[in-house]
């Protein structure tokens, strides 16, 4: 009998996944235990409580780059915000720039030249084989090394560039210019209409009509009709140096420029990797049997090769994407005021509530990641081909 | 229109090489011309700064560099090129950090040895394979001893490491720990126990969702909290306990992949003949899996090689962090496009040659299917 | 009778490997002539120059009267008018099989999209899988995708139909009802050219035989004559080596 119930306990395929799961849960509790009381009583002798209090507090240090109002007075939490959106202003702009610069690299490495294939291979192949860090901190030391303000290099007559960064003219909005952006929004939704239209007519009646022209036509001119005719309502602040330094205007900081160019550098040469491996996914089949039925060659693109190769490019991209949200945290190398840097690095040194501000930070970083892959996986589903290709 | 094309039998090859690969259209031609002007201008700059305007071991003076001694263009600034003597002062320094240079020929013995511990991986065909692998298995503890010290030896502390020794020594370690932890996390992440396979899920997703960084931040600052007072971890291991995690969770996924790819008939197959999981595992799936699984595997190396870098940030003088700290000595702090020049082109050494050695082994796996 | 095509000393090499050696071949409105011969021997490439799909370095190639150049506006005349069907079907995945034979219809003649789906609908008809309207190619068997293939050309209404090996990607079970529509296409009056291997389908059908090997047209000739008596040593022992497997 009692031999019976060892043998099953520990030949029967249920209850031994049962024994292996409850021995891991075991050995997983055991563990925790251990840690949490051992870290609870590092943390009484070094005199560091535990609990979200500090957030409330005034964080008492300066953010260099803010786009939400904020002193040293403000608290942590506020920090915390401040260091979020610029975390998510980096990887936005740096996205933007890097899915451009990748699609160019890309289909520049399916040319027909030769020269140019090999020019974009050797730039692959030598920003992807550097570490991300040493490029920005390169590009970084490179933007410090510009000559001083005095000196700044003058880009059209309006821009200039130091060791201080780029400073451009900012736009002052005058009365009139919410009708310009209010056109442009009209213009916006009338063409979606207009393609919907066009679309229906092409249908009834066969006719092509030219509507991406059209419509960006609509979409660039509008607007700039009525810019004149509302009196050109913008006008612009000049930065004009004063003493040492530029007055008015507005800057990009080197930090950022610097951060900007390193991630969207660094992450087209992966873009532009996918991009290409998209396009030859497409088979040459396709493109032949388009060529038997005499489609033109823009119709090719448009209507067989562009839907297929997205549907290949789109997930390595989304991780790409991921990939350079993720490097935006290398910002605390070269003091760009990134989440890491303010929150998880001074607001941390200034606490000490290591475990508290670490949670926040990596919790954070996991939602952006998670909500990232929750619309890929959306996309992919619904454009993932029917049946087996 | 047809007949002004000669037939390909009566023609030179370059002529028709040029011809379909850079003249083909009017538009082709002009992008050749673009593209050979570009080629000349930054190849000509690029050889004059590099090169015949650079200084290597002596300035224009005819004194040799020190790190008292300024370099040419440093002296007559804009008039020269590149000055290569930081990277031959601070040699020492990029290839082992603060190691005390008597002691350096440990790490070159090392560094000697390292080849001969990874040949036996790399290639399948190697003759004598067997005994190259029982030395990559003993090769850990010849490094630990040689490295670190032991009887006979000095201890040398690992915060006198640094260079391309720690950027060595994270990268190989790290991505050999990481190795068998990674193979359980995906084999676990495909079992059938919902608890050990939720545990799986939830660490390879929560290591991937974070950047590296908070990783090493988390391991340095907070791995002395968890840990019972004396046992203090140095700054090395911190970085590598980091390390290996973070790469562990990349291997794990690209080993899934490999496990994906083999049909289930294999382990019907395996069960049918009486394997138990442990067998089918070890003996069918597993070196079917791994074979189909390198050449991503060698890729997430490639990315943890280059993400060693990160270990800077942290305070570590890795190959970055020893250019950063020449650069912050007053004689060379003009100097950052040789010292970022040599140090991308180690790393590019490197990871090029992973990234080469991944394309033979794809190259190879369709041939032997 | 009227010539639809019309191939003269034909060359085309592949880097410097001589494909297609001084072919002649004329064809006349209606005919049927199956190509058949050893792998490797320019039977595709043959068919495939005819549209353009791979362009010929020497020779002539006039199809409707109008010679086959650089010229884009004949080259898309002409493919406009000859259908082609691939041994891998080439179906566009990412569309349901109703708009893959509709797309060329509607962004090639610029039919409306009713017209275009009607015409589609014939086909399908005719090809006998009407039912699969809205389903996408993964979702069929070989031998449907392939005859979806076959109404996605006709629908632009061709008069000449290039099919290369139709049926040897296909199941032995799925050949026969590929070629039933093939031999009902012939029956109609098409001009068709047919690369293939199926020497039952050939006899059915064809009016002249070809047998190419080594870039040449080694023989051609009436299927009686070519299958009852052929002249030469390679032809015969190319017919002992399919007819005999």
């Amino acid at each position: 009998m009692q031999q019976n119930f060892l043998r099953k306990l520990i030949f029967d395929e249920k209850t031994r996944a049962l024994l292996i799961q409850t021995l891991v849960i075991g050995i997983f509790a055991v563990l925790i235990y251990l840690v949490t009381k051992q870290t609870a009583y590092n943390l009484e002798k070094r005199g560091i409580g535990t609990g979200f209090e500090f957030l409330n507090i005034a964080a008492g240090y300066d953010i260099s780059i803010s786009l939400i109002p904020y002193d040293s007075n403000d608290t942590h939490l506020r920090a915390y915000f401040v260091g979020l959106l610029n975390t998510l202003m980096i990887a936005v702009c740096g996205c933007f720039l890097a899915t451009i610069l990748g699609f160019l690299v890309g289909i520049i490495r399916l040319s027909s030249n030769w020269l140019f294939r090999n020019i974009a291979y050797v730039y692959v192949e030598f920003t992807r084989n550097v570490p991300v860090l040493l490029q920005i901190i390169l590009y970084y030391t490179i933007l410090l090394h510009l000559p001083k303000v005095k000196q700044s290099l003058v880009i059209f007559d309006n821009f200039y560039l130091s060791n201080r960064g780029l400073f451009s003219p900012a736009p002052i909005f005058k009365d009139g210019f919410s009708i310009v952006i209010g056109s442009l929004i009209v213009m916006i939704i009338f063409t979606f209409f207009l393609k919907r239209f066009l679309k229906k007519k092409q249908e009834l009646t066969g006719k092509q009509y030219p509507i991406f022209l059209i419509n960006s036509g609509l979409i660039i001119f509008t607007p700039i009709f009525v810019y004149y005719l509302m009196g050109m309502p913008l006008e612009f602040d000049h930065p004009v140096m004063k003493g040492f330094n530029f007055k008015g205007g507005m800057v990009i900081r080197p930090e950022f420029l610097g951060m900007l160019f390193g991630l969207s550098i660094y992450t087209a040469a992966f873009i532009s990797e996918t991009v290409r491996s998209g396009i030859i996914s497409v088979s040459k089949g396709q493109r032949e049997a388009s060529q038997a039925l005499g489609l033109k060659s823009n119709f090719i693109m448009r209507l067989i090769i562009i839907p297929q190769a997205l549907r290949v490019i789109i997930p390595p991209l989304t991780s790409q994407y991921l990939n350079l949200t993720k490097n935006s945290s290398l910002g605390i190398a070269i003091g760009y005021a990134d989440l890491v840097h303010g929150f998880g690095g001074i607001s941390l040194n200034q606490t000490g509530k290591a475990i508290e501000i670490m949670l926040i930070v990596m919790s954070t970083y996991l939602t952006i990641s998670l909500i990232i892959s929750f619309f890929m996986n959306l996309y992919n589903k619904a454009v993932q081909f029917k049946g087996n290709v | 229109m047809i007949n002004d094309m000669s037939p390909y039998l009566n023609s030179n090859k370059i002529f028709i090489w040029s011809k379909k690969n850079l003249f083909s259209s009017w538009i082709n031609s002009i992008m050749t011309i673009i593209a050979l002007i570009f080629i000349y201008k930054v190849g000509t700059f690029f050889l004059n700064w590099a090169i015949f305007e650079a200084d290597f071991i002596t300035n224009f003076r005819g004194e040799i560099i020190t790190d008292r001694t300024f370099c040419s263009k440093n002296i007559e600034v804009g008039q020269h090129g590149a000055c290569w003597s930081i990277i031959f002062v601070r040699f020492h320094q990029f290839m082992y950090g603060f190691y005390p240079v008597e002691e350096a020929w440990r790490v070159n013995v090392i560094y000697a040895l390292l080849p001969l511990a990874l040949i036996g991986i790399l290639f399948d065909k190697l003759p004598f394979r067997k005994i190259f692998i029982y030395f990559t298995f003993a090769f850990p503890f010849i490094a630990y001893f040689m490295l670190y010290g032991g009887p006979g030896l000095s201890v040398v502390a690992t915060n006198k490491w640094g260079g391309l020794l720690v950027t060595l020594f994270l990268g190989v370690t790290g991505i050999a720990l990481a190795f068998p932890l990674s193979i359980f996390l995906a084999l676990g992440r495909r079992s059938n126990m919902p608890i050990v396979k939720s545990i799986c899920v939830v660490f390879i997703e929560f290591i991937r969702g974070v950047p590296l960084i908070t990783l090493l931040f988390t391991a340095n600052v907070m791995l002395p909290l968890f840990l019972p007072e004396g046992v203090k971890p140095d700054n090395l291991l911190r970085a590598l306990v980091a390390v290996t995690l973070f790469q562990s969770a990349y291997m794990a996924e690209a080993i899934r992949g490999g496990l994906q790819a083999i049909p289930r008939g294999q382990i019907e197959a395996a069960q049918s003949l009486g394997l138990n999981y442990w067998q089918t595992t070890r003996k069918i799936i597993l070196p079917q899996a791994l074979k189909i699984a390198i050449p991503p595997i060698v890729n997430t190396c490639i990315g943890l090689f280059k993400d060693t870098s990160l270990v800077l940030i942290i305070g570590l003088f890795d190959l970055l962090g020893i250019g950063r700290a020449a650069l912050s000595d007053i004689t060379w702090t003009k100097l950052y496009y040789e010292v970022y020049v040599f140090v991308s082109l180690i790393f590019f050494i490197f990871c090029f040659g992973m990234s080469r050695y991944s394309l033979y082994l794809e190259k190879k796996l369709k041939t032997d299917n | 009778m009227e010539q639809v095509i019309q191939l003269e000393k034909v060359n085309k090499w592949f880097d410097d490997f001589h494909v297609l050696k001084d072919i002649d071949l004329k064809v006349e409105r209606g005919q049927k002539i199956v190509i058949c011969g050893p792998s490797g021997s320019g039977k595709s490439t043959m068919i495939r120059c005819i549209n353009r799909l791979e362009a010929h370095q020497k020779g002539h190639i006039v199809v409707h009267g109008t010679e086959l150049t650089n010229d884009l506006k004949n080259i898309d005349m002409i493919r406009k008018n000859v259908g082609m069907v691939f041994q891998q079907f080439n179906l566009f995945p990412h569309l349901s099989v109703i708009d893959n034979i509709s797309l060329a219809p509607i962004w090639v003649k610029k039919l409306p999209k009713k017209e275009a789906e009607n015409i589609a609908m014939t086909y399908l008809e005719k090809v006998k899988i009407p039912e699969q309207a809205q389903k996408f190619p993964g979702q069929l068997s070989g031998g449907q995708q392939q005859r979806v293939a076959i109404a996605r050309s006709l629908a632009m209404n061709p008069d000449i139909m290039l099919f290369d090996e139709p049926t040897s990607a296909l199941d032995p079970e799925m050949i026969k009802e590929v070629l039933d529509v093939m031999i009902q296409l012939a029956e109609e009056g098409m001009t068709m050219l047919v690369v293939t291997h199926e020497m039952g389908f050939a006899k059915t059908v064809a009016d002249q035989m070809i047998f190419m090997d080594e870039g040449k047209i080694v023989e051609q000739a009436t299927p009686d004559e070519f299958f009852n008596n052929p002249k030469s040593d390679r032809t015969k022992l190319f017919l002992s080596q399919i007819l005999n497997h």
